[in-house]
């Protein structure tokens, strides 16, 4: 079972296009920590350096950019995550966005990412994580969730922690049922 | 009949723990109704009319008598006494209370049934030819390749949220009874000239407002890499079926919308790239998991025994049921016996408790404890002695549960409709009472032959009626119940839509337009010729005319 830190996000400084996010609990499921990441907007200007999160168009564009010490990019549900292909290894964030908890096409992007793309950096969920979906989320490789603010820290543990077994294999390494049966 | 080791016992428990505690978060207020509602769907749990619906999972429609017995307990104790078998082969309960969900959940998981993913936008029950393990004409027994599904699609990380619901059905006969081409995914098991096992792979079938009948994706797939292959097909599913339209989000409107070719391509290169990483499943649990739907111990017997000859003889009443609801078992001397549930006057589908309890003594005893249930909501006992089927007939017929009606025009497949449904437009059961009754006299539905009624009080289509020789679809106009008629739809390995023959009809007037119809087949048929060869051969017109007039 992977360590669990729970921290409470930091409120990030508001200027023009920074996303701002209050007193969110973040399950961390990753041992590195986690840099300061500067949300960019979709149009908004880019600062002198840092870490920045950027969206699936303007990823090309700070991703040759020497000024950033490290790139994170969004993929909104319904994008092609094969599209970040080209910039993978400055890649060290990939934040996959649940616009509803019912809408799931970014487990498979999870899933692209993990098996087929290698990649093996951080891939956080977003928007409306709930306690319910997290075991799924985790299975599929994502291992920093963004809780919505409904959820409860308790809640949230007892959900990953529920299952001792799982029937098929996916991106958390973890030996399907049928594997352990036959030694 | 597959059991459960501590493996999947230890899944089911941390089931019903995760729901009891959605449960209290919602009752409590933690999980609003909309965040709850997918996750009791998942659980099987709709809100209907006038109570909630517990919706068993009955995979590949396989049962033993101590299921059964759970299933008449838990119908006693948690609901009115009795159950309904539903085209996807489950068991609905229509009158429970939130509240007692997680005790009806326990009491079924202690007999090893449960309500997982019998809704919600998930892999719903795979459902099977229910003559499978007995029938002659079948390659391998499907439900072999049905438990292996079963477990992949438990609780599937990737593929609980998907656009839409998602059914898949598997036959390894050329003759199709489980209707593979109307689901999501279908599934025919072939041998090959070298004597091995692969899949016919199908997909975009499907019913509701839009009727498709399913395409090959694949001619072959060597059996080893279902599920790899399902993976591969799921994901495409997954990332570009349709999200902005409930209506339009069904694979079958994906496969339609980029065409066939375009989606075996797409499913093609995600298989390629799965293949690089997912371990296709070991033989070995393979093995495992056929050992126990191996075939029962036999009896070595003659094709027939001579006291059973002698009560075909002797009381002509068995032998109608025998020609109309048994069927060749591969064994000698053993046979397929059907029970049908589609008694005049009974709601098409439902069991009592009594009666289950009943036929688990019967399955016990007469057939190797082994009960199906069939997508045309009847039970089936598929290994009885010749020898027994006397006795067992009249077990069952003390019991009305010997109706010699299967396949005849009262054998109507009907959805629950407006008397439990929250989404029908009109009332079905009685529609199907009311058909029942103008066709009560048994040697007139003899004489008509084959004939597939099936009912629907909705668009959403849960009683197949496009895939009925005569397919009934309640609408609502301008508030009436309002119903239309198709003709000429199969739901067998010659699937076709049935195809609307005209303006409706209201209650009362569908009944005198669907005995009009009987009547037309009845004075045009050719000699052996079943209502849907007519229909085929003479197409609409002569229907319409008779129904409607010349003009």
């Amino acid at each position: 079972m992977a360590r669990i830190e729970i921290k409470r996000q930091v409120q990030h400084e508001t200027t023009a296009g920074v996303l701002e996010v209050e007193g969110q609990l973040e399950i961390r499921l990753r041992e590195d920590e986690s840099r300061n990441w500067t949300q960019i907007s979709d149009d908004a200007e880019l600062p002198e350096g840092g870490a920045v999160v950027v969206n699936l168009k303007r990823l090309a564009e700070v991703a040759e950019d020497p000024r950033f010490e490290a790139i994170g990019v969004r993929v909104a549900a319904g994008e092609d995550v094969r599209q970040i292909a080209p910039h993978l290894p400055r890649i060290r964030l990939v934040e996959l966005e649940f616009p509803k908890f019912r809408d799931g096409r970014n487990y498979s992007s999870a899933s692209i990412l993990r098996q087929q793309m290698k990649y093996a950096g951080e891939i956080k969920a977003v928007g409306d994580v709930l306690a319910d979906q997290l075991f799924f989320m985790a299975r599929c490789g994502i291992d920093c969730l963004a809780l919505h603010p409904s959820v409860r820290e308790e809640t949230a543990r007892r959900s990953l922690d529920r299952y001792k077994f799982v029937y098929q294999q996916a991106s958390d390494g973890r030996r399907p049922i049928w594997s352990l049966r036959n030694g | 009949m597959y059991q459960y080791d501590s493996f999947d016992q230890a899944m089911l428990d941390a089931r019903i723990d995760e729901f009891s505690d959605q449960i209290s978060r919602r009752l409590s207020g933690e999980l609003t109704e909309e965040q709850f509602k997918p996750l009791r769907l998942m659980n099987g749990i709709y809100l209907q009319l006038h109570a909630y619906m517990l919706r068993i999972a009955i995979p590949y429609g396989t049962l033993n008598a101590a299921k059964l017995r759970g299933l008449a307990h838990v119908a006693r104790t948690y609901d009115k006494g009795y159950g309904h078998f539903t085209t996807r082969t489950n068991m609905q309960m229509h009158w429970l209370k939130l509240e007692q969900a997680p005790d009806a959940l326990r009491a079924l998981a202690k007999v090893g049934l449960h309500t997982i993913q019998t809704s919600g936008n998930c892999i719903r029950n795979t459902t099977a030819d229910q003559f499978a393990g007995a029938a002659a004409d079948e390659v391998c027994d499907p439900r072999v390749w049905g438990e292996v599904i079963r477990q992949w699609s438990t609780f599937h990380p990737e593929y609980s949220f998907l656009p839409r619901k998602f059914k898949i059905a598997i036959s390894a006969a050329p003759s199709d009874r489980a209707a593979v081409q109307w689901h999501d995914v279908g599934l025919y098991i072939l041998k090959n000239e070298a004597g091995e096992l692969g899949f016919r792979v199908m997909a975009g079938g499907g019913m509701g407002r839009t009727p498709l009948i399913a395409k090959t994706v694949r001619e072959w797939l060597p059996q080893q890499h279902l599920l790899s292959y399902l993976e591969a097909l799921l994901r495409v599913y997954n990332r570009y079926g349709r999200r902005d339209n409930a209506f339009k989000a069904r694979i079958k409107i994906l496969v339609h919308e980029i065409g066939i070719e375009k989606f075996q391509e797409e499913v093609e290169a995600e298989w390629q790239e799965v293949l690089k990483t997912f371990e296709d499943i070991d033989p070995r649990e393979v093995e495992r998991i056929a050992r126990f739907f191996a075939p029962p111990p036999f009896e070595t017997l003659p094709e027939t025994d001579e006291a059973y000859e002698a009560a075909l003889a002797s009381d002509p009443e068995f032998a109608r049921w025998v020609e109309q609801n048994v069927h060749a078992h591969k064994a000698p001397g053993y046979a397929i016996a059907t029970i049908s549930l589609k008694a005049t006057g009974e709601t098409p589908g439902d069991i009592s408790a009594d009666q289950m309890d009943a036929v688990a003594d019967i399955a016990e005893r007469y057939s190797f404890d082994d009960v199906r249930v069939t997508h045309e909501q009847n039970i089936v006992l598929p290994h009885v002695k010749k020898a027994d089927l006397y006795t067992v007939y009249q077990q069952l017929k003390a019991l009305n549960l010997a109706t010699p009606n299967l396949g005849l025009v009262s054998d109507i497949i009907a959805c629950p409709g407006l008397d439990y449904c929250s989404l029908a437009n009109t009332r079905a059961i009685p529609v199907a009472m009311d058909i029942q009754k103008r066709f009560a006299d048994i040697e007139r539905q003899r004489d008509i032959g084959e004939l597939k009624i099936k009912i629907s009080g909705c668009i959403n289509a849960c009683g197949h009626h496009h895939a009925g020789h005569i397919g009934i679809l309640g609408v609502d106009r301008r508030g009436e119940e309002n119903f239309q008629i198709t003709l000429g739809g199969s739901g067998a390995e010659d699937a076709s839509t049935g195809k609307i023959i005209g303006p409706g009809f209201d209650y009362d007037g569908v009944v005198n337009a669907v005995e009009t119809i009987v009547e037309t087949y009845r004075s045009i048929r050719e000699p052996g010729e079943r209502f849907l060869d007519t229909y085929r051969r003479v197409g609409i017109q002569p229907f319409k005319e008779a129904v409607y007039g010349q003009n």
